[in-house]
């Protein structure tokens, strides 16, 4: 089994068209969709959490590029700015997921990218904005 | 006892012990009071958190032909400074916002850019943009000015904060059922958090809670470079309850700092966006207190289980001046992750930052044990309790 999250870039010409379905229907994959819209540009975006038997789940990503969709792990989305962070720690109890944490020794806040779900409520909670999405 | 100037001499002789204030805590255990006080000279302090009530000002020189910008206007950055002075000095204000930025008509209002921003701007090297404008007079013919100007090339830049470094502060915590935007964060609805901003056993009026060896003239860590308390800070409020051990048990005294900004760094003033709320100024300070005596080694022995605060709600009894608490947490509590209000778990977040403060206090102390920083003696002390000093709300009255 695996499970990855994972953006999905859709370009205009496919928003219309049903395709994550497939997904289900045909490799027999889970997904819960994280964050779903359709910017002005009518270019559209997903970010999905997608289960599934190895095999399926590279057979189903393999099925979204052949139909043009283009795929980015979700944590080069999600960036923390080191040099800005001040590591106060006052996005901990903002985040739904626990993958902002303070370290109880150091002290400093660790970003765990693979629980976040680019719910992008710590994006303006943080006072230096320290948080960068790069959708 | 020691006094201010023995330590001195110790550490122009390159002989003196500094210890942090969390290094002081395990000494005082393992040693014993009386054996720690012996052996330490100096306790270093720190504190790396918002502080609106921060600004600075500075003499821009005067351009030819002469303008005077007093009872004119002048922005920077489009930020808005004061320039109700003489010709050329200006105060900017950690808040100010440009007149066109859209506040909270969004709601909630980013707030990206500032004052606070603008000093670190300022610091870090930038050009900025200065436009004005004056009435024109026949010494000071000039009615507009733009130009670029550069922290290097101003007469004076001094940072000026009037209320700097609370001593202890609320934990904020939002009753109501919608989301509320303070300057203590994001309050999530029903107690979904509780925002402190503190350094607790760091803080520097936290360990001198009679403010024995704090006092006006003190010579600090401010911004990265060295500062003065020049008074005691806007709200100053020493009167407030405290516990056996002397630490308040809500917000309590405060401190006015100085400083020349150009020797300051911008890694230890930020520019900082509240959500909804606005723009301050993020500011590191570091507070030496001299080991005197047993009594003081007592305090800054204080740890963050023994310093308590009280949980105030920012949904009703903050904006509308009722008072009262919900609650009374330590920081040792508030450093666990999450406290109990009203009988529910309810997960913290500090605004500021504790390994900030610890860094601040480990610099200081390297100062101190290299020779580069002597400690000041105080000219005069802060008002204490005895004094009567107190923080009153404004009695509003009719105009006729």
């Amino acid at each position: 089994m695996i499970s990855k999250r994972i953006v999905l870039h859709f370009p205009n010409r496919l928003v219309d068209q049903p395709i994550v379905y497939k997904l289900v229907k045909e490799y027999d994959l889970q997904f819960n969709i994280l964050k779903a819209y359709v910017t002005p540009q009518e270019e559209g975006l997903m970010v999905l959490e997608l289960t599934g038997k190895d095999e399926n789940f590279n057979k189903g990503i393999e099925y979204l590029q052949s139909c043009g969709v283009k795929i980015q792990p979700l944590s080069q989305d999600v960036i923390r700015n080191e040099v800005k962070c001040t590591d106060c720690g006052v996005c901990v109890p903002i985040c739904p997921t626990a993958a902002l944490v303070v370290d109880p020794i150091t002290r400093k806040v660790h970003f765990y990218d693979n629980k976040c779900i680019a719910c992008e409520l710590c994006v303006k909670a943080c006072p230096t904005r320290a948080m960068e999405v790069h959708f | 006892m020691k006094t201010i100037k023995e330590i001195n001499e110790k550490i122009k002789k390159g002989e003196v012990v500094v210890a942090t204030a969390e290094e002081i805590i395990d000494l005082v255990n393992k040693k014993g009071l009386k054996k720690a006080t012996q052996e330490v000279d100096v306790v270093t302090t720190g504190t790396f958190g918002p502080m609106c009530s921060s600004g600075a000002y500075f003499n821009i020189g005067h351009s030819k032909p002469r303008i005077k910008l007093g009872g004119g206007s002048c922005k920077l950055n489009d930020v808005p400074a004061y320039c109700g002075f003489a010709a050329v000095d200006i105060y900017l204000g950690a808040t100010a916002i440009p007149d066109d930025d859209p506040r909270n008509k969004i709601f909630p209002g980013e707030f990206r850019y500032g004052g606070g921003h603008l000093i670190q701007e300022l610091v870090a090297g930038k050009d900025i943009r200065l436009e004005a404008t004056a009435y024109g007079t026949d010494c000071y013919p000039r009615k507009k000015l733009e130009t670029l100007v550069n922290l290097k090339d101003l007469n004076e830049a001094v940072l000026f904060n009037i209320r700097n470094c609370y001593q202890n502060y609320n934990v904020a915590v939002n009753l109501s059922d919608k989301i509320i935007y303070t300057y203590m964060g994001v309050l999530k609805p029903k107690l979904g958090n509780a925002n402190y901003c503190s350094a607790g056993q760091l803080s520097p009026l936290l360990k001198d809670p009679y403010y024995k060896t704090i006092g006006i003239g003190t010579k600090i860590f401010l911004g990265g470079g060295i500062g003065y308390v020049a008074w005691q800070g806007t709200q100053h409020n020493p009167g407030v309850k405290r516990k056996d051990n002397g630490v308040p048990q809500a917000p309590a005294g405060t401190l006015a700092v100085i400083g020349d900004l150009k020797q300051m760094k911008s890694e230890w003033l930020l520019g900082t966006s509240m959500l909804g709320y606005g723009v301050t100024l993020t500011v590191g300070i570091g507070v030496p207190i001299p080991i005197l005596d047993e009594e003081i080694a007592k305090y800054v022995a204080i740890k963050d289980e023994e310093i308590y605060t009280q949980v105030v709600d920012y949904s009703a009894a903050y904006p509308q001046m009722v008072p009262g608490s919900l609650g009374e947490v330590n920081y040792a509590q508030l450093n666990s992750g999450k406290i109990i209000v009203q009988g529910k778990e309810v997960p913290t977040g500090n605004l500021s930052s504790y390994s900030k403060a610890r860094e601040i206090a480990q610099e200081l102390k390297s100062w101190i044990k290299n020779g580069d920083f002597l400690l000041s003696e105080p000219v005069a002390p802060l008002p204490v309790a005895e004094s009567g000093y107190t923080f009153k709300p404004l009695k509003e009255r009719p105009i006729e």
